[in-house]
């Protein structure tokens, strides 16, 4: 384990990580405000075609793929920096579930032809893709799936029951981890196939659309097992890169509630004087600070050590676990420091507060990350 | 610093080297050395144990020393004067006082303590009451003060004065150096919570001062007060530490022992690990953004979180005992401690509740946090523009 060893990285941000950030926050305050997230969110579609055109133009689904597959090469860092920015506005749409997820499952996994095949069309958003791991019933350890892929000639026929698809409905591919012969597999399914059938359910955060995706008797080819075996720990590692995206995403998310929660404890008065006057709300503004950089400092450290598999063990649930717990308490208490407006559906709040709380059970709710932290540092 | 500066630099420190062998020098007579060099805070002015450079490039220094077998222990045996004296010193003292005192503060043949709070003034300092009245060309200093570590083996402290109650509470203070064996001054041990007695309490009855050991004009006690302050909470938590060591350790090493296996119990730990690693790569990025120029708000952040993880890892690691914890083994004794060692976990568990309170109570860093890097808006202050003597105390 990690006992007295000091894996050293650097938390600055280079130029590359500097521009995207400018890039991201001007586009994004520029383009998506708060108004467009909550018009995306109860549209039907739950996304906006236009903006996801604008955002695959501007380089931003291919962020993480390599050059080779038409993307820009950069690493998890780099993708950080975006998840963080986009978080801050709670940005609706497919991009967590196509450009980290699936892309990640796939870079993970899938062999030169299947990476060939797939990534460039993802990188130029004009196919979005999905991961579907998780069933009923409800947990997050891959290694305990219902869903079985078996031989079937050449192919494989996948049958089961898959929950909790991010962007299931938005997919043209889902890629389905299903157990087989040979271990776990993960399965590259396009959204047509016959036999599939997704259905939307309804979602906490709706800024982040979910779905039902049954599998009866799914035919698919040989070509569709990624990496022709068991993925058993590339799923772990794609789990684990989500874990620290998300997280990247949610210090992004606790930063813009302190600065709504600050700016209003400074202009808005109570018995004669600014309510961030009183210690009741500025130490609470001063804890969401200390919390937001505990999770920043743990996301920041997860992103830049994603290449080294035994200290990503350790810096992924860490950060799942620190990120996940920070991001719940500071939406909660922005909704506190504001008082009654922010119980209305009008503010904003309430969009950071179901994101925070989705988002913290995702791939493992803190406590399930705490075990996997265990398990790295032999607890 | 530039090439040319750091050869100079390793030119002065092969000078020292050459003349007084780093591991076979007598260590008072070393560090005398180091500091006629200016090798002693690089950064004071040549003249005053500096060389004019860089706060940085001590660590250059310190390390070669480490490296060739010489001893930095008089940093931790003059810990106030060394850490705190001297900053004030070099900002605020004349030339002649820096003469008198930072040589023989450096070699620790004169230890140095300092003496701010009191019964009365805690986390409200500017609202002390130790009185210096004027008398000729000394003052007469009446009062008490308290929480004085390393008095009892003082030669100098460092003291704040009240000497114009008329004045609003920061306006009115005074900034003096006093021989700590001047008539009049009376240290006595102040057993804590442990029974040890790591500080003191310090009763000045008509202690004379002379004005030349005045710090800075009459009246600027607050501005000096805050450079001394500053230096201490610089000093704790901003170190780096490896990962899953301190406190923490000693929780998992009674962890293991126990050999429990209870999920809730692991779990706690498990979280407090996590807690403990977040601050500490919080205290990694402060240092390297601190490194850079760019300090950045997680520095102030760094001694609230050694507060509260000290305090719930203590109190957990008591908790996992059991039964066991219930018992204090040697039983307390009132003594002047000879270690800080706190291995002993009932006696960690009672030790680190002040850290919270000591060197800034974690409401006034909250406070900190809140009003300068967050920039909200102070409490109404009753006191601020009050003459001090009509404040209300108590």
């Amino acid at each position: 384990m990690g006992e007295g060893s000091t894996v050293s990285v650097s938390y600055a941000a280079t130029e590359d990580m500097e521009l995207i950030r400018t890039t991201a926050r001007q586009f994004l305050e520029e383009r998506i405000r708060l108004e467009t997230v909550r018009d995306i969110m109860m549209s039907d579609e739950g996304f906006d075609t236009g903006l996801w055109r604008e955002i695959a133009d501007m380089g931003w689904t291919g962020l993480a793929i390599g050059e080779e597959h038409g993307g820009a090469g950069y690493g998890l860092s780099q993708l950080g920096v975006l998840l963080e920015e986009m978080g801050r506005l709670v940005t609706p749409g497919p991009f967590f579930a196509s450009a980290v997820l699936a892309t990640a499952a796939i870079e993970m996994a899938g062999d030169d032809s299947q990476k060939a095949a797939l990534l460039p069309q993802l990188a130029a958003g004009e196919s979005i893709a999905t991961l579907a791991v998780f069933e009923e019933p409800r947990g997050w350890d891959p290694s305990v799936l219902a869903t079985t892929a078996s031989a079937d000639g050449a192919g494989w026929i996948i049958d089961g029951a898959k929950r909790f698809v991010l962007a299931g409905d938005q997919a043209d591919v889902i890629v389905v981890a299903a157990g087989f012969e040979g271990g776990i597999g993960m399965f590259v399914v396009p959204g047509d196939a016959s036999g599939l059938e997704v259905v939307e359910t309804p979602v906490l955060d709706p800024t982040r659309r979910q779905a039902d995706v049954s599998l009866n008797g799914v035919r698919v080819d040989e070509s569709a097992l990624l990496g022709g075996g068991d993925s058993t720990l590339p799923l772990r590692k794609t789990l684990g890169i989500g874990t620290a995206c998300l997280a990247a995403e949610q210090v992004g998310g606790s930063q813009m509630c302190l600065e709504m929660s600050v700016e209003y404890a400074k202009t808005r008065y109570q018995f004669g004087r600014p309510i961030g006057s009183f210690q009741a709300i500025k130490h609470r503004c001063a804890e969401m600070l200390i919390k937001t950089e505990h999770a920043r400092s743990t996301a920041y450290h997860a992103v830049r050590v994603v290449d080294d598999d035994d200290e990503f063990s350790i810096a992924a649930p860490l950060a799942g676990s620190i990120c996940s717990d920070a991001y719940n308490w500071i939406a909660g208490e922005t909704i506190q420091v504001h008082g009654g407006i922010a119980f209305t559906w009008e503010h904003d709040a309430h969009l950071y507060l179901k994101r925070a709380k989705a988002s913290s059970l995702l791939f493992g709710d803190p406590r399930y990350q705490r075990q996997l932290l265990g398990q790295a540092i032999d607890l | 610093m530039t090439d040319t500066d750091s050869r100079q630099l390793d030119d002065v420190v092969g000078e020292l080297f050459d003349n007084h062998p780093p591991s076979s020098t007598d260590p008072e007579e070393f560090w005398g050395a180091q500091y006629d060099l200016g090798l002693a805070w690089v950064w004071h002015e040549k003249g005053f144990g500096g060389l004019g450079l860089s706060r940085v490039d001590q660590d250059h220094v310190n390390r070669r020393i480490e490296e060739a077998g010489g001893s930095t222990e008089n940093r931790y045996l003059n810990l106030l004067g060394i850490g705190m004296g001297a900053g004030v010193l070099a900002a605020h003292g004349t030339d002649s006082q820096k003469r008198r005192w930072l040589r023989p503060m450096f070699t620790t043949q004169e230890i140095w303590c300092q003496m701010f709070s009191e019964p009365d003034a805690g986390s409200d300092l500017a609202g002390l009451s130790m009185r210096a009245e004027p008398d000729g060309d000394e003052w007469v200093v009446n009062g008490q003060k308290v929480w004085t570590t390393l008095a009892h083996l003082s030669k100098w402290g460092m003291l704040v004065t009240r000497t114009d109650p008329e004045a609003p509470k920061h306006r009115g203070l005074t900034y003096f150096v006093v021989d700590m064996a001047a008539e009049g001054v009376d240290v006595r041990p102040l057993y804590q919570i442990t029974g040890d007695a790591e500080f003191n309490e310090v009763f000045f009855d008509d202690v004379r001062i002379p004005d030349e050991n005045r710090i800075d004009s009459v009246g600027s006690g607050w501005r000096v007060s805050l450079t001394t302050l500053m230096n201490e909470r610089v000093a704790i938590g901003a170190n780096t530490v490896p990962r899953g060591s301190g406190k923490i350790a000693d929780a998992v090493d009674v962890w293991k022992r126990s050999g429990s296996e209870d999920p809730l119990l692991r779990d706690r730990l498990i979280h407090l690990w996590a807690e403990v690693e977040a601050a500490r790569l919080t205290s990694a990025r402060a240092n390297e953004l601190a490194s850079a120029g760019v300090p950045g708000p997680e520095g102030s952040i760094g001694k609230l979180d050694w507060a509260t993880l000290n305090k719930e890892i203590t109190s957990f690691t008591i908790d996992l005992m059991g039964l066991e914890g219930t018992l204090y083994p040697g039983g307390y004794e009132l003594v002047r401690p000879t270690s800080f060692d706190s291995s002993m976990p009932q006696k960690a568990f009672l030790r680190t509740r002040a850290n919270s309170i000591e060197g800034g109570t974690s409401e006034i860093m909250m406070n900190i946090l809140g009003e300068r890097v967050l920039g909200l808006p102070g409490e109404p202050r009753v006191d601020k523009e009050l003459p001090w003597k009509d404040v209300p105390r108590g």
